[in-house]
């Protein structure tokens, strides 16, 4: 049985689990939900997920919604297989749950908007998009710093709080132009470039076919 | 033993949130007060145990933590077999498990943003002598509605958020569902007889009520 999710393969939190089922090694199909025709927002999505939004997830009788809750149960469940992604201990996982709530907290609240506005809205707003660039600029602050007494955001593994980061990083490298901004910061960058080289990113980079 | 410490406000539902698990797990803890008028979350040494600057900071002996949802989900489970049960009953099932933490996400994302706006309008601006924008109060709550008809949906076939029993779904919500309370918003609970009554449950709870011993 094949866990089926729905969403599309370009969008960032579908990309979370994509990323999640790719580095645990879980054989996984898409169901395409067309965003362009607001799918997502019609009666039979919203059976899958009430707030009209992707991804959710199908596994035999179990359906989820929301991407981390999601990564979440497939860290937990598939422990021992593929990449650890959420620490042996209790106090270890505590740390990663602690920068997933920063990722979800500090540094989505200003990356998605960011996004929203340069990369998908014609005329946007000038002063919000500037107003949002200093405040990820004080987030990435705390980044650099906490990345250069660790390898990664939980300490000296990998993990889901590393992640939950990655679709977002790639608007900011890319579509998003604010490169400078990673580049610029050594320890951001050299984080960026190692996640960036996994071999699970680069097999969700070949998917999406930018 | 060096024992439990939440540096925080008891003012804010944040730390609230933190005092409400351990309230829950009846453990013993101590509170060290942050003078957030003094911009002391702002400044060292509160800075050394949250780098972004805000309540509450928590330490479990060796342990340091920041983020009021990752400390309750490492109380709930350092302590599980203590107090309240705050994971769900079958808790080693991860589909249980997981069902709870769909409720957590949407608590952050869907609730809790629009939630804590309108309690920054009509809570904290009266408290610091700034005017509440009603256009702000009367957008935020068209969206909070549409979030708790699913609240209401949810809570016709389950007593609790994630199920049968009390969770950390539940209680995360409530330290500003206990603000909104006091506002006008609270027709919105008032009007769907299902988070009518989960409201009362979760409100009525001795720790939800040993929280508010502080207020503004």
């Amino acid at each position: 049985m094949v866990v089926k999710l729905f969403g599309q393969i370009k969008a960032g939190n579908p990309q979370r689990v994509l990323l999640c089922f790719l580095e645990k090694g879980i054989e996984f199909e898409v169901i395409h939900v067309d965003l362009n025709t607001f799918e997502q927002k019609k009666p039979e999505y919203l059976l899958r997920q009430p707030f009209g939004q992707v991804p959710a997830i199908e596994d035999g009788d179990l359906k989820l919604f929301e991407s981390r809750a999601i990564s979440r149960y497939y860290a937990t469940k598939y422990a021992d297989q593929g990449t650890d992604l959420l620490g042996k201990t209790l106090e270890q996982r505590a740390i990663v749950e602690q920068w997933m709530e920063v990722e979800a907290n500090y540094f989505n609240v200003v990356v998605l908007p960011l996004v929203i506005n340069i990369v998908f809205t014609p005329k946007f707003d000038v002063a919000l998009v500037e107003e949002l660039k200093v405040k990820l600029d004080k987030v990435l602050d705390v980044y650099e710093n906490q990345l250069a007494m660790n390898r990664y955001l939980a300490g000296a593994e990998f993990s889901l709080a590393d992640l939950t980061h990655m679709p977002g990083m790639r608007y900011i490298m890319n579509e998003a132009g604010l490169g400078s901004m990673i580049t610029s910061r050594e320890n951001v960058n050299r984080w960026w470039n190692e996640m960036s080289a996994r071999p699970a990113w680069k097999k969700l980079m070949e998917m999406a076919a930018y | 033993m060096a024992g439990i410490k939440v540096f925080g406000n008891a003012t804010s539902p944040s730390t609230r949130r933190v005092l409400l698990a351990l309230h829950e797990k009846n453990l013993d803890f101590e509170l060290v007060n942050i003078d957030l008028k003094d911009g002391e979350h702002k400044k060292e040494p509160f800075l050394s145990r949250n780098p972004f600057g805000k309540v509450p900071a928590f330490e479990d002996g060796d342990l340091k933590l920041f983020e009021s949802r990752a400390i309750t989900q490492y109380i709930a489970h350092r302590y599980e077999s203590q107090g309240t049960n705050l994971l769900p009953a079958d808790s080693k099932n991860p589909a249980h498990y997981a069902i709870m933490t769909i409720g957590m996400e949407v608590e952050a994302h869907q609730f809790d943003p629009v939630a804590s706006k309108l309690v920054w309008e009509q809570v904290i601006k009266n408290f610091v002598g700034l005017t509440t924008d009603q256009a702000i109060v009367a957008e935020e709550e068209a969206k909070l509605a549409k979030v708790l008809d699913v609240y209401e949906a949810r809570l016709k076939e389950f007593k609790y958020l994630a199920g049968e029993t009390f969770t950390l779904t539940d209680l995360h919500h409530i330290p500003v569902v206990q603000y909104l309370l006091g506002t006008p918003t609270k027709k919105l609970f008032t009007e769907r007889p299902r988070v009518n009554e989960w409201v009362a449950e979760v409100t009525k709870r001795p720790a939800s009520q040993k929280i508010l011993k502080y207020h503004h």
